[in-house]
């Protein structure tokens, strides 16, 4: 079973997102790192690259396939986990802690209302 | 593909107890890993990994004609074999395009087996009739598609050998590209000395009833020599690091042997066969593209098919592009095969792959891309 924090706001595209005032910090949920398997490689967006909700914004690798990332809300990049570069792993040991991908300050903070609740985002997994 | 038309091997219900993820591989759900590809990639290298291969195909062919016949159709040079020996050998159009690479042994005086790919199956078949029915009427021999009632394993790794000989002895004492017939309790098993992972390893063809029972033993000796489970996505980073053909990627119908690096598996020599003469042709005046293999030099993401491949000679041209790609498990690092022009295809050439728009170094080498020595 998937561990889905209920402290934390998910994407249909099975992103999560956690929010302190202005700021949201976005990785990726544990059900998508175990479907995706082994990541090998992690490209993140540039710093200062102003996103729309929905573009894809990062690409995770695992030994056999690409797959995108998309941005789950609006807004301007203001840091990236730079750790992941070196040791891409840490996504699939620790997707909620040390395996963040980028953070962003908000363009639209309403944009959080479309987002899953833990319980949504659980059905939709589960199916 | 609807789930419903995938066809399941009798190692089905072992892979989902073992917890393996399926997808579908040439009409069959097969299973792609178990543990993780790097870790199952990594115990083949370094002990020993099992692997279903039952949705490959296996023909038969019999009578005093067979040999006359199969060297007729294929490109290697059957000829040389003597009985219990097998060889790597391709199946061509007249125009040296691939139908498909397959391995070729001879069982006994008249009797010859192939082992062709799973997603070629019913093309090779239906190739193989069509070619006895029109040119062939004449010959003597009686030809029959197994596939249906066999399964098959590869165990390969530097244990494969001391795992193999718990349960046929013999197996043990074979040499390379060797192949012999052994009883498993009532039923027959032809095993080989061969693989497609650049490890030393064995082939077995069982009866589909006796599969289950055949890997339950193999796993059951395996575990004091660290034998694991290895799916399809382990086969697929093993053959790319030793520089192996798939079909689909490096080989197509649009592909000749001699474009693809496989000129050693083409007996320009013996008697007519299909293919030959534009083969010969090319051999004799070259060819304009080439089939390489080649290492990412810089950090970058893996390389993948269809990215383009551009010449780093500084006019930076597109001049190909990528057919296999992965991270290497054992080198770390991005590896593939592609197509390029000829005058870039010497080892050591420097390349550039295109990943996402943006271009990443990359150096032709020699197959096979990783070995353990170096």
């Amino acid at each position: 079973m998937a561990d889905i924090p209920t402290d934390l706001k998910y994407a249909t595209s099975h992103e999560w997102v956690s929010v302190e005032g202005d700021t949201a910090t976005i990785g990726i949920s544990d059900h998508a790192q175990e479907e995706l398997t082994e990541l090998v490689f992690i490209e993140l967006p540039d710093l200062g690259c102003e996103l729309t909700a929905g573009d894809p914004c990062a690409v995770v690798e695992s030994v056999k396939t690409a797959s995108d990332i998309y941005a789950p809300l609006s807004g301007k990049i203001i840091d990236t986990n730079d750790a992941l570069d070196t040791e891409p792993g840490t996504v699939n040991d620790d997707p909620y802690g040390d395996g963040w991908f980028f953070k962003i300050r908000l363009a639209n903070p309403q944009e959080l209302d479309d987002l899953l609740s833990p319980d949504d985002y659980a059905e939709q997994v589960n199916i | 593909m609807e789930e419903t038309q995938l066809k399941r091997t009798p190692l089905f219900e072992i892979h989902t107890a073992l917890g393996a993820r399926m997808v579908e591989f040439g009409g069959w759900e097969m299973p792609v890993l178990y543990s993780g590809i790097s870790q199952e990639h990594l115990a083949v290298r370094q002990a020993a990994g099992l692997f279903d291969i039952s949705h490959m195909g296996e023909f038969l062919f019999d009578g005093p004609d067979s040999l006359k016949f199969l060297n007729q159709l294929l490109t290697n040079n059957l000829a040389k074999l003597e009985s219990g020996q097998g060889q790597y050998t391709l199946l061509c159009q007249d125009n040296g395009g691939v139908i498909d690479d397959l391995y070729a042994y001879r069982l006994g005086d008249t009797r010859y087996l192939l082992v062709v790919n799973a997603s070629r199956l019913e093309i090779d078949w239906m190739w193989i009739k069509a070619q006895r029915n029109s040119r062939h009427k004449s010959l003597q021999l009686e030809m029959t598609n197994l596939s249906g009632n066999l399964a098959a394993m590869a165990l390969q790794g530097p244990n494969a050998a001391g795992i193999i000989a718990g349960v046929f002895p013999a197996a043990a004492e074979l040499l390379k590209n060797q192949i012999t017939k052994l009883e498993f309790g009532s039923a027959t098993v032809w095993v080989s000395r061969t693989g497609y992972t650049g490890e030393d390893g064995f082939e077995l063809v069982v009866p589909n009833g006796h599969a289950p029972a055949l890997w339950e033993q193999l796993m059951s000796l395996g575990q004091a020599l660290d034998l694991l489970p290895a799916g399809l996505g382990a086969r697929d980073t093993l053959r790319t690091e030793a520089g192996y053909s798939l079909y689909g990627h490096e080989l197509t119908s649009d592909t000749t042997p001699i474009e693809a690096a496989l000129g050693w598996a083409v007996a320009l020599d013996k008697p007519s066969f299909n293919g030959q003469e534009m083969l010969a042709a090319q051999k004799q005046d070259g060819v304009s593209r080439r089939c390489i293999a080649f290492k990412m030099t810089g950090k970058s993401a893996p390389p993948r098919q269809p990215y383009k491949i551009f010449s780093a000679d500084g006019n930076g041209r597109e001049i190909g592009e990528v057919t296999s790609g992965t991270q290497s498990p054992s080198l770390g690092c991005g590896i593939g095969l592609g197509y390029v022009e000829s005058d870039h295809a010497k080892s050591g050439t420097g390349i550039e792959i295109e990943i996402r728009n943006r271009r990443f170094p990359a150096q032709v080498v020699k197959r096979p891309v990783f070995q353990k020595s170096s």
